[in-house]
């Protein structure tokens, strides 16, 4: 009898646990949302930081840039995580909500490479040439002083942020070749190039096996910068980009301030490169 | 008619020839995908895996584990199956016990759960985002919390309503054939002996009927689990750092995970073993709960035929 | 001995697909025997009466669902459906200075808010307003701005657009312009459908005429319940399957180009269908009556003329609805060709190049689209075609089926 009642009391000690951390969890709980690109370095974030900063919790979901900025417009969400700035109409609509705008901070760097596949022999492009081949109006390799094969194209789908930096960026805003190949995600698109000799993508630096990272450059006649580490972050490397966190202004301040603040600073940045990102200038720290 | 038989038989050995190899080439086909899978996954196996977390990094294949799918998938499919399993079961009664073959509302009844059979999975994502997130969340959110986002966004309970809406059919019909397998000997004993209809199906019929709907909700179940395109916009997310702890959270799902590891991994060889354990994982999941479903089926048939003997 | 045929020759008959399900559905014709009432007339209690109405009320839910689904598919999709919806959009920015010059109206107007809620907004707010407005208006430099690209004639026909050289069918709906021609996606889910029955029609059809008709019962015993695993394989298992492994492969057997491509999605959606195909042909196979095949061996037939001349064509129709319900199936079949197919939406015959379907299109772009914008709602508009389509096929389907079985049985 008394050993039972013992065993009941443990499972009570239990319940009353899992029922107080369910209470704190809701307390202090930061949410993240948005980029399925920082959807990674996010996680990296809010796990090192829940680990050296006990009794905090952070939650952190994918779902795309726009997922994330309809969330901080809807109020769903502490903070929305962005792989490309916030459009003039998505700050307008907050602006009618908030009657302000939305704070922005540059988190961290990331650069898009071209890939091709390993077997062809170019070696540089130039900006102007990559327009050509993903807008379709180049669609054999020889017409940029390749083998005489067809390009075969792989993109990404139009919900995430890296298609419309690529576009905006590289593409001059103008559509991508209906003949397009759009995979669900960047391993997709790698997966794709590797195995097609006429291939071409574009995505992450740091992912990338089994293709090859052209040289690009800005101008025709340019020098092409290789896509490294070096070359990002002095932002020499012109397909780069920063990443951005948006946060209402009313709520930061306490909890949700301190983490953005430990994230762009030492601790955070140091975090980054692991995923495969680049830290900020140190200007910007 | 006459059949012209030639010395040999051309017509009969093509055919015979065709037919084999079709049937040959299915069942190789079949085998050839489950042994492939299989055999990658098998070695990804381990007591960590399947009750391991995701907070150690959900791309390393030594650390990464798919407890918190395993999760999300049977929390999905229980609460799919609370919303399932009484109207499902109303319907089968209504239409063995009380509706007669030839009425039109019979027939309605019927071709309806023969189209919500029909309805593209898809479809069903788009009617659980309009319905139950929009309609039915939106108007709690409205009603309750002055408009403030409860109810109406993704969540596990609206991805189990969609869920129920899409196995309710398999409900139906499976628990439509227990009940007509039972002799109709006892329900007349039981209405000779006074009882009303409805006692009779209560105290007779559905105690009979139980093993019969048990396969209804675990072939319903088996079916939800592997289910991907209803739920992705209806509540399974990429990643989670905890457990979903409430109807209203999101939740991870393996079959989602699958198709996010296949396609948004940063490494696809490095992670190769993570993704064929986890689709291992869900074979042996779904393989298991029909195979369950099947038997109780085939000991209810067995039963049936003795019975009308 | 018809009676005894009938009964169910194994428990692993059915797995829980949408095979079984038709298959499954007892016929209205089978069973003509009316519901038992008491014999002894008792007084209703009203209380039962209640539950029994209830009862009656819960079992109409399987139509009051599909009512549901097409009501609330269709209300997202309605404002373009009737040509509500324009986006078409050049005006000339409004400078912040000029704010006190133009009418309030005006002004909410150029805001996109209702007159009313402009006093929510101080000075200082709707300078801010004016000016993201501004810049929204100035990046549009496009002369296709002008267009409204939700309407019909954009949805199907061609267009020629500034920067392309030719009329072409665009769907491009992330733009600056944003392109919703629907005729590539169409035209990517039949394609992808098509090679799936390629594909699946004549292995499916050849093996339930290989396991009804020639098959010893013990082969028959061992083939089904393996085919049936196949439809117990969930679509993202095949999709992935499709996507990692078979694509290299028959990558390297064919050695063409690109590795996802129609042939490669149309191949797994095959398997997707073969169990529905299967069931249903070999279900219509088996409900010949016996007497037709003993008929024709009597008279000298070899086993192979009287199942390819005398059942064959009795089941015809069997076959022809088990088509129509896999292409149904087929075109529905969202993750194989999401993962599988490459998702380029070109309008283009050939199956070694990539397609978008439907199905894929919806999955791919509704998590990141506007609630209630133009794109959710063209979504939705491709959502209410995809349930017509399938609901048709369905519908003939079933009538093909019923008919059948009403003939056959009604013979003997």
């Amino acid at each position: 009898m008394r050993r039972g009642f013992h065993r009941m009391s443990k499972l009570w000690v239990v319940i009353a646990t899992l029922l107080l951390s369910a209470a704190a969890h809701a307390e202090n709980n930061i949410t993240v949302k948005g980029s399925d690109t920082m959807l990674i370095l996010g996680q990296k974030w809010a796990e090192v930081y829940m680990k050296t900063h006990p009794g905090s919790s952070v939650q952190v979901t994918g779902g795309g840039s726009g997922t994330g900025i309809a969330a901080l417009q809807n109020g769903t969400t502490d903070i929305c995580n962005a792989s490309r700035p916030m459009k003039p109409s998505e700050v307008g609509e907050f602006a009618k909500k908030y009657k302000t705008r939305p704070h922005e901070y540059k988190m961290c760097l990331d650069g898009l490479s071209v890939y091709v596949n390993e077997s062809n022999p170019i070696k540089k492009l130039s900006f102007s040439q990559i327009e050509k081949i993903f807008t379709g109006q180049v669609t054999n390799w020889k017409e940029v002083g390749g083998p005489d094969a067809p390009i075969s194209l792989y993109g990404r789908e139009n919900s995430s942020g890296t298609y419309e930096f690529f576009k905006d960026h590289v593409l001059n805003k103008k559509d991508f070749a209906p003949a397009t190949k759009t995979m669900p995600g960047t391993a997709a698109v790698i997966e794709g190039v590797a195995k097609d000799n006429g291939g071409i993508g574009y995505g992450g630096i740091a992912y990338g096996k089994g293709v090859k990272h052209l040289l690009v450059s800005k101008a025709d006649d340019g020098e092409g910068i290789e896509p490294t580490e070096a070359n990002v972050i002095t932002m020499k490397y012109p397909i780069s980009r920063f990443l951005f966190n948006y946060v209402s202004p009313a709520s930061d301040s306490g909890a949700i301030a301190e983490y953005i603040k430990w994230c762009i600073g030492k601790e955070g940045q140091s975090l980054v490169k692991e995923i495969g990102y680049y830290p900020l200038p140190k200007n910007l720290q | 008619m006459t059949f012209q038989r030639t010395k040999r038989d051309w017509q009969s050995i093509g055919l015979t020839a065709f037919t084999a190899t079709a049937t040959a080439a299915i069942v190789g086909i079949v085998l050839m995908i489950l042994g492939n899978i299989v055999w990658n996954g098998a070695s990804q196996m381990s007591f960590r895996f399947v009750f391991g977390g995701t907070r150690e990094g959900m791309f390393e294949a030594s650390r990464a584990g798919v407890f918190p799918m395993i999760f999300g998938t049977l929390a999905l499919v229980i609460l799919m199956t609370v919303c399932v399993l009484p109207v499902g079961v109303i319907t089968a009664i209504y239409l063995t016990e009380y509706a007669r073959a030839e009425s039109a509302i019979n027939r309605l009844i019927r071709g309806a759960i023969n189209n919500l059979a029909g309805v593209p999975s898809i479809v069903f994502g788009l009617f659980g985002l309009g319905f139950f997130i929009q309609f039915v969340g939106g108007g709690i959110d409205k009603l309750f919390y002055g408009g403030e986002l409860h109810y109406g966004e993704p969540a596990l309970i609206w991805a189990a309503a969609t869920m129920a809406v899409l196995t309710l059919p398999v409900m139906i019909i499976t628990t439509e054939e227990a009940l007509r397998a039972i002799p109709k000997g006892l329900r007349e004993a039981s209405l000779a002996l006074g009882a009303t209809k409805l006692e009779t199906i209560w105290k007779v019929v559905l105690p009979q009927a139980i093993p019969g709907i048990l396969t209804g909700s675990i072939l319903a179940v088996g079916r939800g689990a592997g289910e991907v395109a209803p739920i992705m916009f209806t509540g399974a997310a990429y990643y989670l750092a905890h457990l979903p702890t409430h109807w209203t959270d999101q939740f991870m799902h393996l079959g989602y995970h699958i198709f996010v590891l296949s396609t948004q991994s940063p490494d696809v060889e490095r992670t190769k073993p993570i993704l064929f354990g986890s689709v291992l994982v869900l074979l042996m999941l779904t393989f298991f709960l029909n195979l369950a479903g099947v038997l109780v089926r085939a000991r209810i048939r067995r039963r049936a035929r003795f019975g009308h003997a | 001995m018809n009676d005894v045929a009938q009964l169910p020759e194994s428990g692993v008959r059915d797995l829980p697909d949408a095979a079984s399900i038709y298959v499954n559905v007892p016929d209205p014709v089978q069973s003509t025997e009316r519901p038992i009432r008491p014999l002894t007339r008792r007084k209703r209690r009203p209380l039962e009466w209640l539950v029994e109405k209830a009862i009656f009320l819960v079992s109409l839910s399987a139509i009051l669902l599909i009512f549901l689904i097409f009501a609330f598919v269709g209300k997202e999709a309605l404002p373009v459906i009737l040509g509500k919806t324009d986006n078409a959009r050049l005006r000339k920015p409004v400078a912040a200075e000029e704010i006190p010059n133009i009418s309030e109206t005006q002004l909410a107007e150029y805001l996109g808010l209702k007159p009313g809620e402009l006093k929510n907004y101080d000075a200082d707010t709707l300078k801010l307003l004016v000016e993201l407005k501004g810049q929204e208006l100035a990046q549009i430099v496009d002369e296709d701005s002008r267009v409204n690209t939700t309407s019909w004639r954009m949805m199907f026909q061609p267009h020629q657009w500034a920067d392309y050289d030719k009329p072409q069918y665009i769907w491009q709906p992330v733009s600056e312009v944003p392109k919703y021609n629907l005729v590539p996606l169409v035209i990517g889910s039949l394609k992808a459908t098509l090679m799936a029955l390629l594909f699946s029609v004549p292995l499916g059809v050849g093996a339930a005429i290989y396991v009804s008709q020639l098959a010893s019962p013990r082969w028959r015993e061992i083939i089904k319940p393996v085919i049936e695993l196949l439809s117990g394989i969930p679509s993202v298992v095949l999709g992935f399957f499709a996507l990692i492994v078979m694509a290299t492969v028959l990558q390297n057997v064919f050695g063409y180009q690109s590795r996802l491509n129609t042939f490669v999605a149309g191949i797994a959606l095959g398997l997707a269908v073969i169990p529905i195909i299967f069931t249903i042909a070999e279900d219509a196979l088996t409900s010949v009556p016996k007497s037709y095949s003993q008929a024709a061996l009597s008279l000298g037939a070899s086993p192979g003329q009287a199942a390819w001349q005398v059942v064959l064509p009795a089941a015809l129709p069997g076959v022809f609805a088990a088509c129509v319900l896999g292409f149904g199936r087929a075109i529905g079949e969202t993750m194989i060709v999401l993962m599988a197919s490459g998702n380029a939406s070109i309008v283009s015959g050939s199956i070694l190049d990539s397609c978008r379907t439907m199905t894929a299109t919806i999955a791919a772009e509704l998590a990141e689209v506007v609630f209630g914008g133009n794109h959710y709602r063209i979504l939705f508009v491709i959502g209410a075609l995809l349930f017509l389509v399938t609901f048709v096929s369905n519908v003939i389907g079933d009538i093909v089926v019923h008919r059948l079985k009403g003939r056959l049985e009604g013979r003997t």
